[in-house]
């Protein structure tokens, strides 16, 4: 058994992706032939490894697995590399660095679930990772990897719920990429009518490693409730932003510690758009992982950190992604339709001190009404990100609200929201 | 038995809260707020005429909560 060290993912890269094969088998040795691996034995592999989804969600791996070996006929899986969050960029960044570590990881869960076809799919604007991907594909074709998959690169218009996993089967069969009401979810009837396995290319990866190393070796690193390393997106007032691997369980100080902040910090977004702020004061108690993030409301998500410095406006920034959110609904369903625009105007409305007097309540009466009411879960975590805002900046909310805007509220923006393209 | 909603086919009529105000009510936009708990035994008719007079039939009576 290999020794528990970092990074696990990352591992051999130093300043070139390692895009070849030969090199990639140099790094991470041979995958074990995976024809004499009996299905069930490799899905208990990856419960007893505790793998969760790195997607954003955090559903049990092997859970996922089980739901789609439990229907009838071929299914198909899909390695999800959409990343609708605008913080983050560690799937491009894995797609882009280690193709063939996601690939690996694709082809053994298409055995665990017993496809024979493997979609891996990412945003349209990313020629880089595409043509990353389709070159290891390619490489794999010619090297006759017997155990692979036969493997599909699906490049899909990318918006916040792209990656959504009934937005995603919609997309990939051709249809309008939005969310649709559930049953059928998409292990019962996904993608080309088969049950589908929709994996995020994160959590591929760590299944490639799990099968080399086993679950024990895995579980050397983290923490009980979250085993292993992740990847973590780390942006905003930090000297060295980019994509790092981490333990679970690191201090969320010393990751920041690590980068290097560029302005006292006020406080930091953990998870992606749908996640938790923590204030400058919680951030030394937080450890990343589901145990510590928890007490806080907090999960680690995609992986997103975002520190927010105190020459930004906390108000500014939030408003900012409040109207993100309504712009980024599907548009499908009224509660969400309604409610997401209706709570981004009030909080515009506080942050330029123009709102009513009914304006607090009104927020608290729409955010506890939305969740559950949509037939996906963006309406649930906006509400969640809204939640917490007008909680830890609580002062800064009715300070505005009391006074209009503040000087910080012209500061660039910190949170990237990127334009909504014509659909 | 439990009701729920198909929020994409619902379009806010608002029969169902008219129907059955013990167990569902209407947001700001008329969007129905369902209980989701069991319905209790007296209120399955009253259910299921609720779901059955849906407009868009959007009003779904579920064994299960799907």
């Amino acid at each position: 058994m290999t020794t528990a060290s970092l990074p696990r993912l990352l591992l051999g890269l130093d300043d070139h992706p390692i895009s070849q094969l030969d090199e990639h088998l140099d790094v991470h040795g041979p995958l074990p032939s995976l024809r004499k691996r009996d299905r069930q034995q490799l899905i208990a592999l990856i419960e007893d490894a505790g793998l969760r989804g790195h997607g954003g969600a955090s559903f049990p791996a092997a859970r996922k697995m089980r739901a789609v070996t439990s229907r009838r006929g071929p299914s198909i899986v899909v390695a999800n590399g959409c990343e609708g969050e605008p913080a983050s960029m560690k799937d491009g960044t894995l797609l882009r660095e280690v193709p063939h570590l996601v690939l690996d990881g694709a082809a053994v869960a298409a055995r665990a679930v017993g496809a024979r076809a493997a979609i891996v799919a990412l945003p349209d604007h990313d020629d880089r990772t595409a043509h990353a991907l389709q070159a290891a594909v390619r490489d794999r074709q010619r090297a006759g990897i017997r155990d692979d998959p036969s493997f599909e690169v699906a490049r899909l218009e990318p918006h916040y719920l792209a990656g959504q996993e009934s937005a995603l089967v919609s997309a990939l069969g051709g249809g309008p990429g939005k969310p649709s009401f559930t049953p059928p979810r998409p292990f019962e009837r996904g993608v080309r009518g088969r049950p589908t396995l929709v994996q995020n290319v994160e959590t591929l990866a760590h299944v490639a490693l799990i099968a080399r190393h086993g679950a024990d070796w895995f579980r050397q690193l983290g923490t009980p409730s979250d085993p292993g390393s992740t990847l973590v997106t780390v942006s905003g007032a930090v000297a060295s932003p980019g994509v790092f691997e981490i333990e679970h369980g690191m201090w969320l100080s010393e990751l920041l510690d690590s980068v290097g902040l560029d302005d006292r910090l006020a406080a930091v977004l953990v998870g992606g758009y749908f996640g938790t702020w923590l204030t400058a004061s919680e951030v030394p108690r937080v450890r990343l992982a589901s145990e510590s993030l928890s007490a806080y409301g907090a999960t680690l998500g995609a992986g997103v950190v975002v520190a927010l410095g105190a020459g930004a406006c906390p108000v500014a920034e939030s408003t900012r992604i409040a109207e993100f959110f309504a712009a980024q609904s599907a548009g499908q369903c009224g509660p969400c339709v309604n409610g997401l625009h209706a709570v981004a105007q009030t909080v515009q409305q506080l942050a330029a001190g123009t709102a009513d007097r009914t304006a607090r309540s009104d927020l608290d009466r729409w955010t506890s009404q939305l969740p559950r009411r949509g037939a996906c879960q963006h309406p649930d975590g906006a509400v969640r990100f809204i939640r917490s805002s007008l909680r830890a900046f609580e002062a800064e909310f009715r300070d505005h609200a009391r006074r209009g805007p503040c000087e910080r509220c012209s500061s660039p923006p910190v949170l990237p929201t990127p334009a909504r393209r014509r659909r | 038995m439990q009701l729920r909603v198909n929020p994409i086919s619902c379009v806010g009529h608002g029969l169902c809260a008219e129907l059955l105000p013990e167990w569902i009510e209407l947001d700001d936009w008329g969007y129905p707020i369902l209980n989701g708990t069991d319905l209790p035994p007296d209120l399955l008719q009253h259910a299921r005429r609720a779901a059955n007079s849906c407009p868009t039939l959007a009003l779904l009576l579920d064994s299960e909560g799907g």
